[in-house]
């Protein structure tokens, strides 16, 4: 075990190098670059053996990988904002494939006009593609959840792609201390990827055929309902291995952050949590019961969890750092869903922030915990959806 | 009877659903003779994704991967790397069939990229001239006067008035190992060509004449006929470009393209003057042709 200053880029490299990604195919975008660089690098000097696949786009990218994986390689890629986007056909492509591929994506907005900073719909509106969905808090976490996600992909049970956000900057080319576990000690928790169904040419079968509506195309599609069910299960038994592994403990699809006793919870994904819980312990030293929940995982949906979760909270503020135009934020959305029917259900508001890039600081959060008091003080909720820090 | 110098063995088998007179389904047959059991085959949407069959049937005795419509040649890229990666390339052919638009319009961009990036993968590109699989729309490898589900003929004309892509130059542009035209109008000369495919280290290209007798609206029993028209009147010459040589491997041009246009239901409303245009333009490429094998060889 080493300790290095890197930043969240460079750890996703380790982490793919630990993971032993047999094909890699790359193509640059800011703020992901340095990932494929660092990986390049890593090939380049034999410290990872592995097929580099210089592609013409992200679009190529994903079809390579999916191939790849197809074959019984395991596949990595990392890609960002516009390159996520491009990508979308080959995103429904590779969970119907039940291509295991891992890909980090550092979230970036959407142009125009152009931005190259963070913000969460690149991944939000991936939502549907079958994918699990990670979002980090540090750039240890980037490196240990790709670990994970390889283990938990490749299950026989869950045969699913999955992709972990970083933010961009934030995370991406910020450095901090990342703990680099043994190579020895990754090779022990991850075994070799060992494909179910490969292109094989002394068993060969003909895959991804057509499928009448009379056949096996809603099999295929239920199949892949059932692992997305089993993914949250299987995770938590991951953790439990990583932990005696590796000696980090990682929490399930939430980090909960002073909730017990919080009479108002904040819920975010993303690296922009650090700044809440400073603020949070602000709130706290004054006796104020504020807590925040972390939400590591967006796919599947942890509704189970986040209901137990708040079930003792008086109300609710969802920050979304993307917005679904003509509706709300898509963290807000989600969870109303998933509060329906429960019988104590907490005042609910969604707050958008962060869009673009625009910093979240302590005080943007002090504004939003005072807004969410003033409507719980109220018995009201003034709007449902509030953009916050907005100049006009 | 064997005939000397075809492989035997089959390896896409009777019970596909192919139209009566698939060009498509002699090319991948004969492409497939050769290349044999380890072989890697993958496919975009286009009329061969349509007929080996639903899941789970199969009428392919080698691994088959569907891909998605423009990923053709970067789903043969990944294969290859895998492959590569897991010692197994040596003995495995990997191969990309796909149609004209699946080749020139769509998948181009990967295309290209796949070509650069030097993979070992034989690409052919199976060409019945349109996107027949949805029912005959213009793909930019329709001929010239070509009528068309989406170039109609109307009383202002509609029928295609531009020329094929030379998919040829392009890949060539690329300085590509290997590249050829084959017909399976010409057996030997096809089986000759994949075998050199087959043998090269790095991306080849096949360009397959493909009759479709559906949306060419000609009769299905006269396939090899037609296909031996276009290679005799140059409209599709057989040539290869390897190593920056091209050699052109049928040179008896000795027929008119009147001859071609006219058995085509395709071509029935284009006037004698415009067949004129076309055989000038035909003749023009062919000595294109002779002029690049000439210069190419000094």
């Amino acid at each position: 075990m080493v300790k290095k200053i890197m930043t969240g880029n460079v750890a996703a490299a380790w982490g793919a190098r630990l993971s032993r990604a047999e094909v890699i195919a790359a193509y640059p975008i800011t703020p992901q670059t340095s990932i494929v660089e660092k990986l390049a690098q890593f090939v380049s000097n034999g410290d990872l053996k592995a097929e580099y696949i210089h592609v013409e786009s992200e679009h190529s990218a994903m079809a390579a990988c999916i191939a790849a994986s197809q074959t019984g390689a395991r596949a990595f890629t990392a890609t960002s904002s516009q390159g996520l986007v491009l990508m979308h056909e080959l995103l429904h492509w590779a969970s119907g494939a039940r291509a295991p591929i891992v890909m980090v994506n550092v979230n970036r907005a959407l142009a125009p006009p152009w931005n190259v900073w963070v913000e969460h719909t690149d991944m939000m509106s991936q939502r549907d593609t079958g994918w699990i969905q990670f979002y980090a808090e540090s750039n240890q976490e980037v490196l240990d959840t790709l670990i994970m996600s390889y283990k938990l992909c490749e299950d026989k049970e869950i045969q699913l792609p999955a992709m972990i956000g970083l933010d961009a900057f934030y995370l991406s080319h910020t450095s901090e201390i990342v703990d680099i576990p043994d190579q020895d000690q990754v090779d022990r928790f991850l075994p070799d990827y060992e494909s179910a169904y490969p292109l094989d040419t002394e068993n060969p079968l003909s895959i991804g055929s057509l499928s009448m509506p009379n056949q096996w195309y809603s099999e295929f599609r239920y199949k892949i309902y059932e692992a997305m069910e089993r993914v949250l299960p299987k995770l938590n038994q991951i953790e439990e291995d990583f932990y005696k592994e590796f000696g980090r403990k990682y929490t399930g699809p939430l980090e909960l952050y002073n909730t017990e006793d919080a009479e108002i919870i904040l819920i975010i994904s993303g690296a922009a949590s650090g700044t809440i819980k400073e603020t949070v312990d602000t709130f706290r030293k004054k006796g104020i019961k504020v807590g925040l929940i972390r939400l590591r995982i967006f796919r599947p949906f942890p509704s189970e969890a986040l209901g137990k979760a708040l079930s003792n909270a008086s109300f609710v503020g969802v920050i979304d750092r993307s917005f679904s135009f003509g509706h709300e934020g898509a963290i807000f959305t989600e969870l109303k869903a998933s509060l329906y029917g429960r019988k104590s259900v907490p005042m609910i508001k969604n707050f958008i922030v962060g869009i673009g890039g625009r910093d979240i600081t302590t005080d943007t959060i002090t504004e939003i915990y005072e807004n969410c008091f003033n409507c719980l003080n109220n018995k009201k909720v003034d709007v449902s959806v509030e953009w916050i820090d907005i100049k006009v | 009877m064997k005939r000397a110098g075809i492989p035997v063995e089959e390896f896409l088998y009777s019970g596909h659903t192919a139209c009566p007179g698939c060009g498509a389904m002699l090319v991948a047959r004969y492409a497939l003779k050769v290349l044999g059991k380890n072989t890697i085959m993958n496919i975009p949407p286009c009329c061969f994704a349509a007929v080996p069959g639903t899941f789970p049937d199969t009428s392919l005795g080698i691994p088959l991967l569907y891909n998605a419509f423009e990923t053709s040649a970067a789903t043969a890229s990944g294969i290859e790397a895998a492959l590569k990666i897991k010692g197994k390339k040596e003995k495995i052919n990997v191969v990309a069939f796909a149609g004209d638009g699946g080749t020139a319009d769509i998948g181009i961009q990967a295309l290209s990229g796949a070509i650069e990036r030097g993979h070992e993968i034989i690409y052919i590109c199976y060409d019945n001239e349109a996107y027949m699989n949805t029912g005959i729309q213009t793909s930019s490898l329709t001929p010239i006067g070509a009528a068309t589900t989406t170039n109609p003929v109307g009383k202002k004309g509609g029928w295609r008035v531009r020329s094929k892509k030379n998919m040829m130059d392009i890949v060539a542009a690329h300085n590509i190992p290997y590249a050829a035209t084959v017909n399976p109008s010409y057996p030997m000369d096809f089986i000759k060509k994949i075998e050199k495919a087959k043998s090269i280290k790095g991306p080849s290209y096949i360009h397959a004449y493909s009759v479709c007798p559906t949306g060419w609206r000609c009769q299905s029993e006269l396939g090899l006929e037609i296909g031996r028209l276009a290679t005799e009147s140059g409209i599709f010459p057989l040539y290869e470009f390897e190593n920056g040589k091209y050699t052109i491997n049928y040179k008896k041009k000795t027929k008119g393209v009147l001859e071609y246009y006219k058995q085509q239901g395709r071509f029935r409303h284009l006037s004698e003057d415009f067949i004129k245009v076309i055989q000038e333009m035909v003749d023009k490429e062919w000595a294109k042709l002779l002029f690049k094998e000439e210069c190419s060889h000094k």
